[in-house]
């Protein structure tokens, strides 16, 4: 009895507790500890999604625009206006060091609060937000007439309206009931003519630009050769002919491309800021308008999912800050796919070997703990490594093989999705080795034994029985590795993400998937967006909704394999073993 | 060729034998030699090591063919390892060793010319615990079959008709063969690892306490499948249950720390053994 309760001190260390204690079992404190550690993590990661899905979303949403105006003898002023137009995006307290005695004093609260507004305008502004004391604050109104419009520089511009100028007809005034039609008619054709411009610039242009890059390493071939030989110069010859051709290819589309250009400077909207500028832009310049202030609550979700809609599938522009991430989800997928295939073979292969042929002794052991001792390498070693081997290494040995003629231009010898797919799969090789490894040890014995005994061969009971049954427990390690490759950022710095691809890694142009291009990714765009970018307050919101599309992107990866895994779990193993 | 340099002459032909040799084993049957009886197993002063204990001492026993043969004497005196010897299945454990010898139609299962595969193909095993595949029923029976290369659909259904029957599971199971084997009780699953066990028609069937696990009424159908089955094969049978191994056997051998002690007809054993220990076996006063 007495041996028991030593014990039981022993596992509980309280020291001021008395001796004889409450009777409670020695394990019950721990209880509590060990939940509150589930507890405060979970808590943790709950806020932290709830903070990125609630930002990350209201970015889309068209707010209502707020005409702010200020107490005439109050100390608040915007470039010299009492009145200044804008999304009220929070309210919070000013810094205590802000205020002047007399703020810090007052009995209205209000005094201490500051509104922030996105003005937009960064043309007009120089910048997109600004704080302004709540206290000084007379009154806040709604006007109907607002114009919100996206535009292809300088950010959103918000406005009154004034008029439309065109080309070909009398000017059309705001309150003119063809104002609202003309100007939405207008920028569809804008927005036709600018899609227009992209497939010739992006396509046709770009095709030739490629076949011209290499018919112009064929000429340089030519050119530093010292002495041609009869037949070469006649394939000089054909080269600088196919040339001529793609020149005259390339001008009328140019042209043409140009001359589009042109219409999209014909049509202009003259509008008033809210300090009293009437300003103008050309109509070119717009992507889509609304009137925040006048939509239904369907108009309004309508033109939130189109928000949403031109994110997803939209280019970047204006460094970034503006625009879709199409690109960088693009890339994101496209290089976790390499990734896993190239990981799996490998991954699966040496699990194998290690597990079912390898002979159990020091050096299998120490083989292991090497392994597991990998998936602890911090990443940026890996991406150092695939700069080091696979690019420099085996891409600039495949460039001297076989694209000798684009060189000193690097073709393979430069980072590129390929080298960032395999430096990814080496990072991640040692999580599916060891969940293949478990998965393969979890098949009974006595199903290998009854394999064996119907004169199966070893190879034959893997590959029939063994594999097959473990196949759920590999793709779980496949989702845990792809799940750490997609969220990867700092190795693929070094390997080929970059924050503006001119081109996609897959696209029409034969021989349609480019491996040496390199890509966008979502991680890396947001650490681009929050801390290269010039603006990062503005860059904000773009970081919340690219945060929420990577940590999709990452379930719904995980998803896809979970829902494979549960195929393959009915249909190869229906019972526990 | 040959002429010039006769030394060479006898290397071509030991490679020659050897193949020879192979084929000749592979495709040994009963009835295609007379003298040659592929169910006959002769245990020759057997002994059996893992590591450095020796669990086996010098056992010597002759089974007959188309004979029910059973395995008893108390835990760990050495049956599960003298059965596994037979189809060579303790390859898999490192560290062992043997001596003597264990001729099955007059033929070593140690012999070097020999492959461990062909020779687990014509020896059907039953383990103690039973051990269905992750696969459908259908599967489960004809895996002997596919691993062997035979991939005839006809051939296949055939031959789960007939072990299934063979196995006294057909009537139970042949609306459901494309189900999972595991939906199966535990004493049909049993009896589909017999199915699946004699589905290549083996010369020899090797049970590892195969009821150990089951409810008297299935017990009752595997022992009447043992009587069926042994018109055609040579089976046999450990058993820790002394009824069992008096009901379905015709020849038993006790064990009693690696030790042969007595081996004789089923009937002298428990009616009349030679051997005191034996005695006290049988009669449960040790076990
Ligand atoms: N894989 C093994 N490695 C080492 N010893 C083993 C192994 N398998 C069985 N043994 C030992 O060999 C002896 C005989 O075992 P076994 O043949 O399984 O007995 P039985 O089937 O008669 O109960 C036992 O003492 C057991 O501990
Ligand atoms: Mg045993």
């Amino acid at each position: 009895m007495k041996q028991v309760d030593d014990h039981a001190a022993q596992s509980t260390p309280r020291p001021s507790a008395p001796a004889s204690g409450s009777g409670r079992p020695a394990g019950e404190t721990y209880v509590w500890v060990t939940g509150m550690g589930l507890t405060v993590g979970l808590t943790m990661i709950v806020l932290l999604l709830a903070l990125v899905v609630y930002n990350g979303v209201s970015v889309f949403w068209p707010r209502h625009v707020a005409l702010v105006e200020f107490q005439d003898d109050g100390a608040t002023r915007f470039r010299d206006g009492t009145r200044a137009l804008g999304v009220i995006l929070i309210e919070q307290d000013r810094d205590m060091r802000d205020l002047t005695p007399e703020q810090r004093d007052s009995p209205n609260p209000a005094d201490r609060r500051e509104k922030q507004l996105f003005l937009g305008n960064r043309d007009a502004f120089g910048q997109s937000f600004a704080y302004f004391s709540a206290g000084d604050i007379e009154r806040v109104s709604y006007p109907e007439e607002v114009i919100r419009a996206e535009r292809m520089e300088w950010g959103d511009a918000i406005f009154f309206p004034i008029r439309l100028e065109l080309q070909d007809a009398d000017p059309i005034e705001a309150d003119d009931p063809a104002f609202d039609s003309t100007l939405h008619k207008l920028v569809d054709e804008v927005n036709a003519r600018r899609a227009a411009i992209t497939r010739i610039e992006r396509h046709a242009i770009g095709q030739i630009n490629l076949q011209m890059r290499d018919l112009e390493l064929e000429e340089r071939f030519y050119s530093r050769q010292d002495a041609l030989t009869p037949e070469q110069q006649a394939a000089r010859d054909s080269v600088r002919d196919r040339m001529e051709q793609l020149r005259a290819k390339y001008e009328p589309l140019a042209a043409e491309a140009a001359a589009l250009r042109a219409k999209q400077e014909e049509n202009r909207l003259v509008y008033r800021l809210v300090t009293g500028d009437e300003r103008s832009m050309p109509l070119g310049q717009v992507v889509h308008y609304y009137y925040p202030n006048r939509l239904t609550l369907a108009g309004r979700a309508r033109l939130f999912a189109g928000h949403i809609w031109g994110f997803l599938s939209g280019y970047p522009r204006e460094a970034n800050t503006e625009g879709g991430i199409f690109p960088a989800i693009f890339g994101t997928f496209v290089m976790t796919l390499l990734m896993s295939v190239a990981v799996m073979p490998f991954g699966i292969m040496a699990a194998i070997y290690l597990r079912e042929y390898a002979k159990q002794g020091p050096l299998v052991r120490a083989v292991r703990i090497a392994i597991n001792n990998l998936a602890g390498v911090p990443s940026i070693v890996f991406g150092i490594f695939g700069l080091g081997f696979f690019v420099y290494f085996v891409g600039g040995n495949i460039d001297r093989v076989f694209y000798d003629r684009a060189l000193p231009t690097p073709t393979f010898g430069t980072p590129g999705i390929l080298w960032a797919a395999l430096t990814l799969a080496l990072m991640t090789v040692p999580v599916v080795i060891v969940a293949t490894e478990e998965a393969l040890a979890a098949v009974p014995r006595g199903v290998r034994e009854g394999s064996l005994a119907c004169g199966a061969s070893k190879w034959q009971t893997i590959r029939y029985l063994v594999l097959p049954a473990s196949a759920p427990g590999i793709l779980t390690g496949l989702v845990l590795a792809m799940a750490r490759g997609a969220g990867e950022v700092a190795p693929l710095m070094l390997v080929g993400v970059v924050a503006l691809a001119p081109n996609l890694p897959v696209d029409a142009i034969f021989p349609f998937i480019h491996l040496e291009r390199k890509f966008m990714h979502l991680g890396f765009h947001i650490y681009d967006l929050g801390f290269q970018s010039p603006d990062s307050e503005a860059a904000k919101p773009m970081v919340f909704a690219t945060t929420l599309v990577l940590i999709l992107l990452v379930v719904v990866l995980n998803l896809l394999a979970i829902l494979v895994r549960n195929h393959l779990r009915k249909k190869y193993a229906t019972d526990k073993f | 060729m040959n002429e010039a340099s006769p030394d060479s002459a006898p290397a071509v032909d030991v490679a020659q034998a050897v193949r020879q040799r192979r084929v000749e084993v592979a495709q040994r049957k009963p009835e295609a030699d007379a003298d040659v009886n592929l169910q006959h197993i002769q245990v020759c002063n057997y002994s059996f090591f893992y590591g450095t204990t020796q669990v086996l001492f010098d056992v010597n026993m002759d089974i007959p063919e188309r004979r029910v043969t059973a395995l008893i004497g108390p835990s760990g005196c050495g049956k599960t390892t003298l059965l596994r010897n037979i189809n060579r299945m303790n390859d898999l454990i490192d560290g062992i060793r043997h001596q003597g010898d264990i001729l099955i139609g007059g033929q070593s299962v140690y012999d070097r010319y020999l492959e461990v595969i062909s020779l687990r193909k014509r020896i059907g095993m039953v383990f103690q615990k039973s051990n269905p595949f992750p696969k459908t029923i259908y599967e489960n029976i004809v895996y002997s079959l596919r691993v062997a290369g035979r991939n005839k659909k006809a051939e296949l259904d055939e031959t789960v008709e007939r072990s299934l029957r063979g196995a006294a599971l057909w009537d139970e199971v042949k609306d459901r063969l494309k189900e999972s084997a595991f939906s199966l009780s535990g004493g049909q699953m049993q009896r589909l690892c017999i199915a699946r066990a004699i589905a290549n028609r083996p010369e020899i069937l090797l049970m590892d306490e195969p009821c150990s696990a089951l409810d008297p009424v299935a017990t009752g159908k595997i022992e009447d499948l043992i009587d069926e089955l042994k018109k055609e094969y040579t089976i046999i049978i450990v058993t820790h249950n002394m009824q069992q191994a008096a009901r379905v056997s015709d020849r038993t051998a006790f064990f009693y720390l690696g030790k042969l002690i007595e081996y004789d007809d089923t009937q002298t054993i428990f009616m009349n053994p030679a051997e005191e220990q034996t005695e006290a076996y049988v009669s449960g006063r040790f076990g």
